[in-house]
């Protein structure tokens, strides 16, 4: 009947001869491509998710920032700056490492590989010690809500600049440090699985596993890392940027 | 009724069950536990839902036998509402989810793309070890002394005036949720990716396009609710603020993002339903599903439509009039793709050589019970309606009728549709006729009362009533017994025909399907090499002319 549909299929006996050929291909695909295909696709879904995941929190955000912009204000220049700024080099440099990483493992090399992904590694490692001296910092200040909160800073502000505010939107800068610290917090999260899964990338690399061919999984983390710093790209400027003008 | 069957068994005295099968290669509980074979942890799967299916069973019996009487008598109030909670949670979560695709979906559907095992062998298992786990927590929850929320979790009661097992309960929920997630993207990938030479899109059978758009349902809601259970919990835990109006959240829009998951989850639970009597009103009345794009684009067009209807949940919630409006319309647009399936499979058994095979009769019974399941979604959805109709037993009876006269009634369906292909043997014909129509009787008696008694007033969610209401409860009551009877017959006698029932044969019921042109139970690969499709799906003509040439290959 429709023969054009069988012929889009490449040929399945072409495949088969393959089959010998390849250690890495898992019994149930017919060839390489097609594994391949299957798990860069599977990848973009699971980012797909990741990306309706913190999109709530995103939600959450955008209508708390509208109702409570002054709160937001305030709050936003609670946060240091310059650590803010520094994290966000961080990462983006470990996102050139990785991508280099990628990069050594499609080239077949291996000591490169690992030297990469050691960098990423630090680097990731970096970004989670800045952040941990932020959160201290938060909770020196009395600025965790729930835990440890005291709008003290915000009624009666120590610097002259800024503004103080009315107790009832002084409260309200809880809200803002609550998605502070969960939106930071899942990121983290995020940052934390992705630096345990470099520490087996990076043995199995040093095992020559990822630089005879099959770089799926080296191309998969590297999705994976890429999407975690694009959140925080997102993250920095929606949360330490609010109004620095003024 | 007439008596013509096409049942087609192999004479059972020289009849053998394959030599090699997916269910003989390997022995063990090491071989099951460790399994990649999507057939297996399929089955995996059909034994813990029914686990929890019966919990939830008989947390729904302690509910029904409480209301027999207008006092609360048999239990305390507080004990009531943690039995309600925990029955929602277990059937929403715990059974309905992942009732069809996990179980049937995940036999079925490598097979009926012509593939070897889904895309991800191990993150299928780990789906079923998740669920293990999410069912660990919930049980936890539910012997460390319940959860009293009701499945919905509504803030700020779940976060601030309850002292009961909420985290527990939530963290089952949030494991839950990330199996049901990697179901989903492992249907998608498998469906895009691992289908046979010649299996076109349009080639594919309706059962595989409705678990498609369910798992697109899966992938996009699910980590909604699994950040708005790890903002209940957090809140619950440490106090932050998202949901709490005392330090400037709101709890409206908790609501928002339950419901942005849980509207279309209802659409997760029933799509695959869906697909079943796809498959078994064609086998049955061996003709070509009517209108074969229109449901396979109706399957979609509810996933896609599915988004756009949540807060038709919270219209006494103190959604803006403008809204609500807006979300009453599109709640009204999500009923044509339904009704397309409704008139297209009845279109399907028109001039049809229709015999009543027990999966027909279920089939059957979802048909008639899922149109009054729906037709009251549209009251339910018309603003006035609602607010007269909203938080009584109308809705309780409205969504039983979705989720159990419809859900239920297809896995029901496709259970004993595909257990001969599952098990290699057949299930008591006659007996499990009978199941077929105490489960019938028992639900109308059972939930049909619950319309009216929401049409008269009677709350949902209390363990007393007022006396003039006892009537009908008692029914509904009686209903509740029938309806027991009618899951534990099947328990019964599906575990006696694994031993005991008839040798199945290759293709019992002369059905088309890929999956019927294979041994059954079939072997760990599937296929001996892979399947090359030159035809549309439902091909009876094909068939015919295969089966005058048939070489009958057993592994």
């Amino acid at each position: 009947m429709d023969s054009q549909a069988i012929a889009t299929q490449p040929g399945v006996h072409d495949a088969h001869a393959e089959h010998e050929h390849a250690p890495h291909l898992r019994h149930h695909f017919e060839s390489v491509e097609q594994q391949r295909e299957a798990s860069s696709f599977g990848m973009w879904l699971f980012l797909l998710t990741e990306i309706m995941f913190f999109g709530g929190l995103f939600t959450a955000y955008l209508i708390y920032r509208n109702w409570y912009y002054p709160a937001f204000v305030v709050g936003s220049h609670q946060l240091s700056i310059f650590l803010g700024t520094l994290n966000t080099a961080v990462l983006i440099c470990s996102s050139f490492t990785m991508a280099m990483g990628v990069h050594a493992s499609e080239l077949r090399k291996r000591k490169e590989l690992v030297g990469w992904l050691v960098a990423t590694f630090v680097l990731g490692c970096v970004f989670l010690g800045i952040k941990a001296v932020e959160y201290h910092e938060k909770w020196e200040k009395h600025h965790v809500p729930g835990l440890n909160f005291s709008v003290q800073d915000f009624t009666h502000p120590t610097d002259a600049e800024e503004k103080p505010l009315p107790m009832d939107m002084a409260q309200k800068t809880q809200v803002y440090f609550s998605l502070y610290f969960a939106m930071t917090g899942m990121h983290a999260l995020h940052m934390i699985i992705g630096v345990s899964i470099l520490l087996i990338l990076i043995v199995q690399a040093w095992g020559g596993m990822y630089t005879q061919g099959h770089m799926t999984t080296i191309e998969n983390f590297g999705l994976y890392w890429h999407f975690v710093d694009i959140v925080w790209i997102f993250l920095f400027p929606l949360l330490y940027l609010i109004s620095r003008h003024q | 009724m007439s008596t013509a069957t096409i049942v087609k068994l192999p004479p059972q005295e020289t009849a053998r069950l394959p030599k090699r099968s997916y269910l003989n290669n390997e022995y063990g509980l090491k071989s099951w536990l460790l399994t990649g074979d999507h057939k297996r942890i399929a089955i995996l799967y059909l034994i813990s839902i029914t686990f929890f299916f019966f919990i939830g069973g008989a947390m729904a019996g302690l509910i029904r036998l409480e209301l027999l009487t207008p006092q609360s008598d048999l239990m305390a109030t507080d004990t009531y509402n943690k039995v309600f909670s925990m029955h929602g949670i277990i059937m929403v979560f715990l059974f309905l989810v992942p009732s069809v695709p996990a179980t049937i979906g995940n036999f079925l559907i490598p097979i009926m793309v012509g593939a070897k095992d889904l895309a991800f062998p191990k993150i299928n298992l780990l789906s079923w070890y998740l669920y293990i786990f999410a069912g660990i927590f919930t049980l936890a929850a539910l012997i460390l002394g319940g959860v009293d929320t009701g499945w919905t979790f509504t803030t700020p009661l779940s976060t601030h005036y309850l002292n009961t097992h909420v985290i527990t309960a939530g963290l089952g929920i949030f494991i839950a949720g990330f199996s049901s997630i990697f179901t989903g993207l492992n249907f998608i990938v498998t469906i895009h990716r691992m289908r046979a030479p010649g299996m076109t899109w349009f080639r594919l059978p309706l059962f595989v396009w409705s678990h498609y758009a369910a798992s697109i349902l899966m992938v996009l809601g699910t980590p909604v609710l699994a950040i708005t259970l790890v903002l209940v919990i957090l809140e619950r835990a440490i106090g932050i603020g998202v949901f709490d109006p005392v330090k400037g959240g709101d709890p409206l829009l908790f609501q928002h993002l339950f419901w942005f998951y849980s509207h279309p989850a209802v659409y997760i639970m029933i799509l695959p339903g869906m697909g079943v009597i796809s498959e078994v009103i064609s086998t049955f009345s061996r003709k070509r599903v009517f209108g074969y794009t229109a449901v396979a684009f109706s399957s979609v067009a509810i996933a896609v439509f599915g988004f756009f209807v949540w807060a038709h949940h919270m219209f006494i919630m103190g959604v803006s009039n403008y809204s609500a409006l807006v979300f009453s319309l599109l709640t009204m647009l999500v009923a044509v793709p339904s009704a397309i399936k409704i008139f297209n499979w009845a279109a399907t058994l028109y001039k049809g050589s229709i015999t009543f095979e027990t999966p027909m009769l279920y089939a059957f019974g979802f048909m008639g019970l899922f149109t009054i399941g729906g037709l009251t979604g549209v009251f339910l959805g018309s603003l006035g309606m609602d607010i007269h109709l909203t938080e009584t037993y109308f809705i309780v009876a409205h969504f039983h009728f979705v989720m159990v006269g419809g859900m239920l009634m297809a896995y029901l369906s496709g259970i004993h549709f595909w257990w001969p292909k599952m098990t290699g043997r057949m299930y008591p014909e006659a007996l499990s006729k009978l199941a077929a129509l105490t489960t019938f009787i028992g639900f109308n008696l059972t939930f049909f009362p619950q319309f009216i008694l929401g049409y008269l007033g009677m709350p949902r969610r209390y363990a007393a009533y007022p006396p003039e209401f006892q009537v009908l409860n008692v029914l509904s009551t009686a209903g509740a017994t029938v309806l027991g009877v009618g899951y534990l017959l099947p328990m019964i006698y599906m575990t006696w025909s694994l031993k005991y029932g008839k040798i199945a044969g290759s293709n019992p019921w002369q059905a088309t399907g890929l999956e019927w042109q294979i041994q059954s139970p079939p072997l760990t690969e599937n296929f001996v090499e892979t399947p090359i499709v030159d035809h549309e799906a439902y091909d009876y003509e094909w068939l015919a002319s295969q089966t005058e040439h048939e070489v009958q290959t057993v592994g």
